[in-house]
């Protein structure tokens, strides 16, 4: 299925959300059941505040669901910390480590799970220049535009080769030009790894430009969409 | 923005004056302490080796009890910040205890606290009742309150969000916290050390009442004013309470200048 890759990657998995429920007040999430087929660009749409950033987040395994299960592949990872899912998350305003360096941020996530120096420097080398990001490497956070950290952050969420990428709103704060430059690089960087991405937006434009399978959330249920 | 139109309409114009007033009396009610005092006389009060000993004790108390505050205010400012838990409105409520209560009375709470039988166990080991050690917890009990107050106020401004994207790539919450968040708020970890060792400095009714005020022992800057003070010893009281403001002043150059660091 994967193209010839620019960068390494892992072998990818799906996405399936079976009976899912969550409560937090009144706002509920109830049997929410969904697949996100293996190596698809999935894009979820729905208005503010219907719950697309919880389910992600369930997803994440940074919030627990009440009932239900989440599967990446065949695994069952309703249980599972947040790193042992095998997930890229990239958030909306990017969401970049404050005191760290664009290098320091892409190699994180090997230096945590301490592999050797050798193999942090060069898959920063290889998503630096796969993302258009190699000469900002020594850069803060601070000092780069928006479109720039989003780049990083997309950096950051693939140094540890995740089966699935999980991106919330990654453009909706870029102007229209940056945002068709980063969407056509999510979806080459999705392709050309063969990752499964999930991708919450507001946006038409960006759902027509990026899914091949689009849902629908409303009232507490996912629905797929044309 | 306003525009220069804006900044000069009557409204802006009042504001300025209340607030350029309330500044005049602050530097009136400083000058006229200044200029009652010589460079004599505060030679003189520090050449006492009371005043000496107050002087190193309260640097010493301070910044241990900074230290302290710092080591209960990162904890509990980030609990009070991230955390969602029945009762927390109260657990933050009964925090602020400290910072309402008359600083007497909180000496006395102490006093009385270490006549009961728990206190008396403590007492066994270290004894806090006019002693050095009260000092420092007559110190910590108020400093640390406003060390919690200005580390969740740190942590309220710092988003969650980076925490959340390094445990999906793979740290604990704990890791997450210690690589991500604690380097992003060390402006606020300075500021919260800073304030509760400034408020230490100015520390008096609780250690009054909890350490005592005797010289050469439980003795810190406060009490040295007081003391020289009920002796008549208006000069000595005046020098040792410039050397206050100026510590006090050096203070908050440190906390604005750090701030302004951003």
């Amino acid at each position: 299925m994967s193209e010839p890759s620019a960068v390494s990657g892992q072998s990818s998995a799906g996405i399936r959300f079976d009976n899912l429920s969550w409560h937090a007040g009144t706002f509920r999430l109830e049997g929410v059941s969904f697949s996100v087929p293996t190596g698809s660009y999935a894009v979820l749409m729905g208005r503010t505040g219907c719950g697309k950033t919880t389910l992600l987040e369930i997803l994440c395994g940074l919030r627990q669901p009440s009932g239900g299960r989440v599967l990446i592949g065949e695994r069952d990872v309703t249980g599972l910390p947040p790193g042992e899912r095998g997930i890229g998350y990239v958030p909306q305003d990017g969401a970049m480590f404050p005191t760290m360096t664009v290098r320091e941020q892409i190699g994180f996530a090997l230096a945590i799970r301490r592999r050797p120096e050798v193999e942090i420097v060069a898959r920063v080398k290889e998503l630096g220049e796969h993302l258009g990001v190699a000469h900002l490497l020594d850069r803060f956070p601070q000092h780069l535009s928006g479109g720039e950290r989003q780049r990083v952050a997309l950096g950051r969420a693939l140094a540890a080769k995740p089966s699935v990428l999980l991106l919330d709103e990654p453009l909706s704060a870029l102007d229209e030009e940056l945002r068709d430059e980063l969407a056509a690089l999510l979806k080459r960087v999705q392709r050309d790894l063969g990752l499964t991405a999930l991708h919450i937006t507001h946006s038409r434009h960006e759902a027509a430009q990026l899914a091949d399978v689009m849902f629908r959330m409303e009232a507490g249920r996912v629905t797929e969409s044309r | 923005m306003s525009s220069p139109r804006q900044r000069l309409s009557p409204f802006w114009v009042s504001l300025g004056v209340v607030a350029g007033l309330y500044l005049l009396f602050l530097v009136a009610m400083l000058t006229a302490t200044a200029s009652y005092s010589s460079p004599e006389d505060l030679l003189k009060a520090l050449g006492k080796r009371e005043i000496q000993h107050s002087i190193v004790l309260s640097l010493i108390t301070c910044t241990i009890t900074a230290l302290l505050a710092l080591l209960l205010a990162v904890p509990v400012g980030y609990l009070l910040a991230r955390a969602r838990f029945p009762g927390k409105h109260w657990l933050e409520a009964a925090l602020d205890i400290p910072i309402v209560l008359p600083p007497m009375v909180m000496g006395l709470c102490l006093l009385i606290l270490f006549q009961t039988p728990f206190g008396q166990f403590v007492e066994g080991f270290v004894p806090f009742t006019y002693t050095v050690f009260g000092v420092v917890l007559a110190q910590f009990t108020i400093g640390a309150a406003f060390a919690v107050r200005t580390m969740r106020h740190t942590f309220d401004h710092l988003s969650a969000r980076p925490e959340d994207v390094a445990m999906t790539l793979g740290c604990t919450r704990a890791q997450a916290v210690w690589l991500v968040t604690l380097p992003a708020a060390r402006r606020g970890m300075f500021a919260a050390a800073s304030v509760a060792w400034a408020r230490s400095l100015g520390e008096f009714g609780p250690i009054l009442v909890f350490a005592g005020a005797t010289r050469m022992k439980t003795e810190v800057l406060p009490t040295t004013v007081w003391l020289e003070l009920s002796v008549g010893n208006l000069e000595a009281a005046v020098a040792v309470s410039l050397l206050m403001v100026v510590c006090a002043m050096l203070v908050l150059a440190a906390v604005k200048w750090v701030g302004e660091e951003v």
